[in-house]
């Protein structure tokens, strides 16, 4: 089975490496007809203005807009999630609107506060511990009502899923821990 | 807390930072405007500075941290993060520097050193730092200082991708031989390259080093970007290269562009088209040892 990662910046090479880790082909995605050989999509972390720069100069929202519309699933962590999330605040930028949830950029400060926390996913009904890489995280500002919490920090979600549109505000790709992706690999799989 | 080996490295929260930048530049800016530049042509991160690295070298005199001011200013107008640079060794700039909550501060060669013997305890910051390196003892006496993120020093201001591809393969070249080496070697190796002995061990059974590498120091053109790329950088940073030029936005958003597509030839090719003119470049091999950056650090 094989899954993309959008390479144009940010850490994918460390996504490739955790769908490695559970038995899924990674492969590098720089240009949109890549994403013809690929059964799902990982948006890395990164800096969002940056990826949207590059995505948008190579023609990448209305073709993931067509991965999406094919019922093909996306994953993104924290760029990512601003990405696909339907708005975005702080500042208010452009974004691909594909879950409903709106995001906060930068919602915990800049580097000085980043942190790391204990957490449990609940993915396929099985509680998951986790450790919690936040990096000038964004935050799940709101949820629409077809959105599912997979797990949780303090108040806020951090991992969430609609339909076929998995996001996280951390970094599971950073620890050893692979159920994250082991979950995403099974949403691509049984999206075939 | 981080530890390889036993052994204390930066937090992985920091070094996560770094590896968010991989793929990216860094571009130096020395205002708000060029700040709002480098953002839009899709800088992952700005440097703040009181001049870039070719000003430096032509006006001379003590080159210190950036002002506060300015560096507040460059923060409020960009939502990427906003590294500064601090003197090498020196401390309080760094305190400043981290009371300011700049994500990443530069312990630099490019400013007049004000410690000739001591880098910075950088384990005493809650902000990351990355340092410059011309080779792989360097690098980890460094890594073992605490830096989250290495950069080859390059020769800044120099517009001269020379000296970046010299400390770049030495490094490369470094790492690569530790692999070949058996365990009863390790103790001298460390030895000879002035390093923690965990961390030459842990590279030795790697095959990298343990936090992101990113070149610096003579990058002026797409093409010497996407050089260094393919040379094993995961990132570079842009000094004087960006807006010492004729048209530092078109320069810029080229340099992105050939940042992320380094191996595509054709892609390489349409953005260094119609560029302007790149800054002008120093002949390195005939400036004197003192004129050299890249020897400060010890």
């Amino acid at each position: 089975m094989k899954i993309g990662v959008l390479a144009l910046q940010g850490d994918f090479a460390l996504h490739a490496k955790a769908l490695a880790r559970v038995g899924a082909e990674a492969v590098e995605v720089r240009k949109p007809g890549e994403l013809d050989a690929v059964g799902g999509l990982i948006i890395p972390g990164g800096e969002s203005t940056t990826l949207l720069h590059l995505m948008d100069e190579w023609e990448f929202f209305p073709a993931i807009e067509k991965f999406h519309a094919a019922g093909r699933p996306l994953f993104g962590t924290c760029a990512g999630c601003i990405v696909l999330a339907r708005e975005v605040e702080r500042p208010r930028q452009f974004s691909l609107g594909l879950i409903d949830v709106t995001v906060e950029r930068n919602a915990y400060g800049r580097q000085r506060e980043s942190f790391e926390a204990h957490g449990v996913a609940i993915l396929d009904g099985e509680p998951t511990a986790m450790e919690m890489v936040f990096i000038r995280a964004p935050r799940i500002a709101r949820m629409g009502p077809g959105v599912e919490t997979l797990a949780r920090h303090g108040g806020d979600a951090v991992l969430a899923r609609q339909g076929s549109v998995l996001v996280g505000t951390f970094h599971p790709e950073l620890t050893e821990n692979t159920a994250v992706h082991r979950y995403f690999a099974r949403m691509v799989e049984t999206s075939r | 807390m981080s530890e390889l080996n036993g052994l204390r490295i930066a937090d992985r929260k920091h070094i996560g930072l770094a590896e968010m930048l991989k793929g990216g530049v860094i571009m130096d800016v020395t205002n708000a405007d060029q700040a709002k530049i480098a953002e839009q042509a899709g800088a992952a991160s700005v440097m703040a500075l009181e001049r870039v690295p070719a000003d430096i070298r032509r006006d001379g005199g003590v080159a210190r941290m950036a002002s506060v001011k300015k560096i507040k200013e460059i923060q409020t107008c960009v939502t990427i993060p906003v590294m500064a640079k601090a003197r090498i060794g020196h401390f309080v700039e760094a305190q400043i520097l981290e009371a300011l909550a700049v994500d990443y501060i530069d312990e630099s060669e490019v400013l007049t050193p004000a410690d000739e013997h001591f880098h910075i305890d950088k384990f005493a910051f809650r902000i990351p730092f990355v340092c410059g390196a011309r080779d792989l003892g360097e690098a980890l006496r460094r890594i073992g200082e605490g830096a989250a993120m290495i950069r080859t020093k390059g020769e800044a201001g120099s517009g001269n991708i020379v000296e970046a591809v010299r400390h770049m393969r030495a490094l490369v070249t470094g790492i690569r031989r530790l692999t070949t080496l058996g365990p009863e070697e390790m103790m001298t190796e460390a030895k000879t390259l002035g390093a923690p002995y965990e961390l030459v061990r842990w590279v030795s059974q790697n095959g990298r080093l343990p936090v992101p590498n990113f070149s610096a120091g003579g990058i002026a053109t797409p093409a010497d970007a996407a050089l260094m790329m393919q040379l094993g950088a995961e990132a570079v940073f842009v000094g004087s290269g960006i807006f010492k030029s004729t048209d530092p936005e078109r320069r810029a958003r080229a340099i992105v562009q050939a940042t992320t597509h380094y191996k595509d030839a054709d892609v390489l090719a349409r953005v260094s088209e119609e560029l302007g003119d790149a800054m002008v470049g120093l002949e390195t091999s005939k400036l004197a040892e003192k004129e050299l950056l890249q020897t400060r650090g010890w």
